[in-house]
């Protein structure tokens, strides 16, 4: 026989499993969502752990020992509003991050970028000499004559490389701009209003 | 009953409403209300501290009921070092805040939000630093939490936005872990007054017991960036103005370490995780000390340097011996301060200099000498140069160390003597770069070299920093070099509160008397 306690357990396993689950994205809506399970199912362990349910407990209203424990009852309703109040302040951070970026992605750090930026400039530079090596290649079953040719193409290629990494340096550099720029953002968010 | 134990949290709090009542234009009311407010938190809680010390705990049941049902707030001689030497730190980075404020003549804004904010914060830590169940302590942290919420994000531009996720959404986490350690210790015990949870956890099955520790530590040592727990810590906190990082820097983490201090003394006695603590504390010094020599930035820099010397506190209290408690309790003392002080100089440094990025400042020396007065003594102290209150601090943890004598303890030792040097190693590369050497431009006075952060942002002009700022960074320095001028009785003091802690019995007498 299942006894309300266990069903009560049960739903608190659900709600932090799902709520942790939604912690984990990186949409600041989600997390907000997942906090809120979160919060309701440690609620609910607050709730269990008072013991099993009882009369109210007013004084006078029913026996002392057949009422159920109040104090989880006054925890669980400061936890509550805690929750509500953190809640609003992080969906108010969340437009202000969609005011500014477009979205309201929790981005990675300075260094987490930086070794971002690093890797992909390491790679390039991977693949430049594998392409490098191609054309000597080439040239070398092509004979003495491909010399010009060669050179202009390992140029050409480089210069390719290059360009590839500073659109991306410069994409980077214009996200960074736009999130930190008050007045674009301002007018940006203006605009969608209107709309 | 001592009515003056929950003054340092009502305090604040009444005067973060009353601030909402007034104008905000009238500022010179609204400063002298803060002011004001902190200066008596200081006084209170110096006078806590004396009583605390000469006639044991001083103990408040907030609306005259008994422990297990109503709130009790306790004074012991820690409580009441911690929370006299964070009142100091937070009066003087106040009336530096002011300073910045009245020079950039940023005058709404901050009066509006920056001031109840911070008022609250510091409500928040006294209520953590005083409560005596865990549930108060619950929301003494959530207090302290959401008001630094609100100084993490002040102004709303993108990169305190970024940055603020990250903290708001790791601090959350850290809540829910806290709130389930409080639902599951009431579960196993029916009480959650600290006082009363002590005997009965004892008599717990061993399991359940350890399931607690864990979980209240691991809740904890996110709150105190403890390494792998750490990495939130370096990101979120140089994007906040100056005296905002150099408050959380010094205290929001020193909460933290005094919380996993308490529990791991009164409720779970014995160190019964002095390995698992001994070892995250070697991993964290040296994970953070390498963190912070590959910075660039004399911010990030410091914020790496301060997960790293969590470790030392964390050393003392893995030891679980009166001697390392001793130690770590005089190193939080001295870390608070010393932290505070150098996050305060960077912001100077940044207003003369225009940034804190270390390739390019340079020659700061040459143009302005106070300031690399005001640097280094600081900085030699974080790094532990005798005869400074760093080196007092590590040389007890040390010789508690070898008091301890097991194998653990001794690496330990060896560790945290590694972080000291690579720590010094740090800084001197920011003295040699910054202040020292010839290169890199310098602003001339009245230059203008950014604009400031937020909506509107004014031209920020490179000056001389007024004395409003520099007056308050200088009362610091001397309040961490009284460390050192009156080390014996503070030591004494230390060991007086380290051996509460260990006995356990006079916290205990105090509140069920």
């Amino acid at each position: 026989m299942i006894t309300p306690d266990a069903v009560l357990l049960a739903t608190v396993a659900v709600l932090v499993a799902a709520g942790i689950f939604l912690v984990l994205e990186r949409s600041l809506t989600r997390i907000v969502l997942g906090v809120l399970l979160l919060g309701n199912g440690i609620n609910l362990l607050i709730l269990t752990a008072g013991g099993p349910t009882g009369e109210p407990p007013i004084l006078g209203s029913a026996m002392t020992r057949r009422m159920s424990d109040p104090l989880p009852q006054i925890m669980v309703l400061t936890a509550i509003v805690i929750t509500l109040a953190l809640m609003s302040f992080l969906l108010a951070l969340a437009h202000r991050s969609r005011q500014l970026t477009g979205n309201d992605e929790v981005r990675d750090d300075d260094e987490d970028r930086r070794v971002i930026l690093r890797a992909a400039r390491e790679e390039a530079r991977l693949r430049l000499r594998e392409e490098i090596e191609r054309i000597r290649q080439a040239a070398t079953e092509q004979g003495l004559h491909a010399e010009r040719r060669t050179r202009r193409e390992v140029r050409a290629a480089v210069r390719r490389e290059r360009r590839e990494l500073r659109r991306r340096l410069r994409a980077e550099w214009e996200r960074q701009m736009a999130a930190d720029d008050p007045d674009r953002a301002i007018d940006s968010t203006m605009g969608e209003d209107a709309r | 009953m001592n009515a003056l134990v929950p003054l340092p949290v009502l305090l604040p709090l009444l005067a973060a409403g009353l601030k909402l009542a007034i104008e905000p234009r009238r500022t010179g009311l609204q400063r002298g209300i803060s002011i004001t407010v902190l200066a008596a938190v200081t006084v209170i809680a110096a006078v806590l501290l004396v009583q605390a010390d000469r006639y044991g705990p001083q103990v408040m049941y907030a609306g005259g009921w008994p422990p297990p049902v109503g709130i009790v707030l306790v004074a012991d001689r820690l409580a009441a070092l911690v929370l006299l030497v964070s009142a100091v730190t937070t009066l003087c980075v106040l009336v530096y805040a002011i300073g910045q404020g009245m020079t950039d003549s940023d005058e709404i804004t901050p009066l509006a939000i920056f001031h109840p904010s911070y008022l609250v914060l510091v409500a928040g830590v006294a209520n953590t630093f005083l409560a005596g169940d865990l549930f108060n302590l619950y929301v003494g942290f959530e207090i302290m939490l959401t008001a630094s919420y609100i100084l993490i994000t002040i102004g709303g531009t993108g990169n305190r936005v970024r940055a603020g996720m990250t903290y708001i959404v790791v601090s959350l986490v850290f809540s829910v872990i806290f709130l389930m350690a409080v639902g599951l210790c009431y579960a196993a015990t029916g009480t959650l007054t600290m006082a009363q949870l002590a005997p009965r956890l004892d008599a717990l099955p061993e399991q359940v017991r350890l399931m607690l520790q864990l979980t209240l530590l691991v809740g904890f040592a996110i709150k105190a960036a403890v390494f792998p727990l750490s990495s939130w810590l370096p990101d979120s906190y140089p994007t906040t103005p100056a005296p905002v990082t150099a408050v959380f820097a010094g205290l929001l983490t020193k909460v933290g370490v005094y919380s996993i201090m308490r529990t791991q003394t009164l409720l779970f006695p014995g160190g019964r995780l002095s390995a698992l603590l001994l070892v995250t504390a070697a991993l964290t010094m040296v994970i953070g000390i390498l963190g912070a020599v590959a910075q660039t930035d004399i911010k990030r820099l410091l914020s790496f340097t301060q997960v790293s010397h969590i470790g030392y506190m964390l050393f003392g209290i893995g030891l679980a011996t009166p001697a390392g408690l001793s130690g770590a309790i005089f190193y939080i003392v001295h870390h608070i301060t010393v932290q505070t002080t150098l996050f305060l100089v960077t912001g100077l440094v940044e207003r003369r200099g225009g940034t804190t990025s270390i390739k390019r400042l340079g020659g700061l020396a040459r143009v302005s000498p106070l300031l690399a007065v005001l640097f280094f003594v600081p900085a030699m102290n974080l790094a532990g140069i005798p005869p400074l209150s760093g080196f007092l601090g590590k040389l007890g943890l040390i010789r508690a160390g070898v008091a301890a004598g097991v194998p653990l303890a001794y690496e330990l030792v060896a560790i945290s003597l590694l972080t000291s040097l690579l720590t010094l190693y740090a800084i001197a590369w920011v003295w040699n770069r910054a202040f020292w050497s010839e290169r890199g431009r310098i602003a001339e006075p009245g230059q203008v070299i950014g604009h400031r952060e937020g909506i509107g942002g004014t031209p920020i002009v490179a000056s001389a920093s007024p004395a409003t700022m520099i007056g308050p960074t200088v009362a610091l320095i001397v309040f961490t070099l009284a460390f050192t001028v009156w080390a014996g009785p503070l030591v004494g003091y230390a060991d007086r509160a380290a051996a509460d802690l260990f006995a356990r019995t006079p916290y205990l007498e105090a509140v069920l008397r």
